[in-house]
């Protein structure tokens, strides 16, 4: 076994899509996790559910052999986030949610302790008022599958420091992840460009221009895509785009990201993407 | 698991015609028992670990360790063989 690894110990306040996954990918790499959400019921969720994503992960040969699966514990205490080396936000993308939940956290650990928002959408800055240190807060947009996809864009805020630039991209060292580096803005790169994409094809869709395997199959045969903006959004999960795509409309005025009646609509009747079962795809009622 | 279900018997015949009736349910295409699901671009990495915890509950076994790769999974054929292999040593 590989044992010069650092010493990181990860918390991560959250059991959805992006918690479970970004706590199955610090296990793989022999990190120990704390996972903290608001109920039981949640954490058991998450926990059948990282046992999965860790399956996954081995499936695809996507861990590092030489080293044995970190530590999971769970808890609805945020008390239990004191010990980690670094915590990992990654609650609903609502900026008051998000606010709260880090500045809950921010006192109670101590100066030193990195402070990741996996926010995919909302600026930095405006969390860092909530935080005690806000030079210690930094943006992680994981992607998802995270254990499955190299790559993250990494946030610096106006007021985050060299020290946790440093400390930041040592962690996602040792989880096998390659950072990009950009600016503070809303939606920063990725989700300012995927997010109006995904929206206009849903619209597309509802005017019957096309249907969804038609809009996908054409932007992955013809522009390359390795996965349609529609399967895309099934895999983000549309509760979780039609927020996202609000932070970028409130902020920015563009009505390319008002979030449009097709995306409201599966929303409200809960065909919320793969984790339902069904989205713009039916996955046979099976969550995934 | 239903009663439905264990009826079925575990022949490599009938792994493989039960596999394929599940793939061209799922993918919405034909697929040949040595197709390469993934290089032929059908099979999505997502998809493949529905296929293991399909055939996990399907035949009762428990696909762990060094068999939890993806070369078992990358033909109907190697998951036949896979089921039948891991349904022998439990037996």
């Amino acid at each position: 076994m590989d044992t010069d690894q650092p010493d990181h110990r990860l918390t991560i306040v959250g059991g959805g899509v992006m918690g479970t996954n970004i706590a199955a990918l610090a296990i793989g790499h022999g990190i120990p996790v704390a996972l903290a959400d608001i109920s039981e019921a949640a954490l058991a969720r998450a926990r059948g559910s990282i046992a999965q994503k860790v399956r996954h992960a081995q499936l695809m040969g996507a861990l590092p052999p030489d080293r044995s699966l970190g530590d999971l514990v769970t808890s609805t205490s945020l008390r239990d986030v004191a010990e980690a080396t670094a915590v990992i936000e990654a609650v609903t993308e609502r900026t008051e949610t998000k606010a709260k939940v880090l500045a809950e956290v921010s006192a109670i650990i101590g100066p030193g302790t990195t402070l990741i928002s996996n926010t995919s959408c909302i600026p930095i800055d405006e969390l860092a008022g909530s935080v005690m240190r806000g030079d210690e807060l930094v943006g992680v947009h994981f992607m998802n599958p995270s254990y499955l996809i190299t790559m993250v864009e990494v946030i610096r805020g106006p007021r985050t420091s060299d020290d946790t630039m440093d400390a930041v991209i040592a962690l996602l060292t040792s989880l096998g992840r390659q950072a990009l580096v950009v600016r503070d803005a809303p939606g920063f790169v990725i989700n300012r460009l995927l997010h109006p994409l995904i929206n206009s094809a849903a619209m597309l869709v509802d005017e019957g221009v096309a249907s969804a395997e038609v809009v996908d199959g054409l932007l992955e045969g013809c522009l390359g895509h390795s996965t349609g903006p529609l399967r895309t959004a099934d895999l983000i999960g549309l509760d979780n785009l039609v927020d996202s795509l609000n932070v970028l409309y409130e902020r920015r005025g563009d009505e390319s990201c008002r979030p449009c009646e097709l995306l409201l609509r599966k929303v409200r009747e809960g065909n919320l993407g793969r984790k339902a079962g069904r989205g713009f795809y039916d996955y046979g009622g099976v969550a995934s | 698991m239903t009663a439905e279900q264990t009826t079925i018997p575990v022949t490599a015949e009938a792994v493989e015609d039960a596999l394929l009736s599940f793939l061209a349910e799922r993918v919405k295409a034909s697929v040949a028992p040595d197709q390469d699901l993934f290089g032929s671009g059908l099979v999505s990495s997502m998809f493949a670990m529905q296929l293991v915890v399909h055939l996990e509950e399907s035949y009762d076994i428990a696909i762990i360790g060094p068999e939890l790769k993806l070369d078992n999974f990358r033909t109907v054929q190697a998951m036949t063989r896979l089921v039948l292999r891991l349904r022998d040593a439990s037996g």
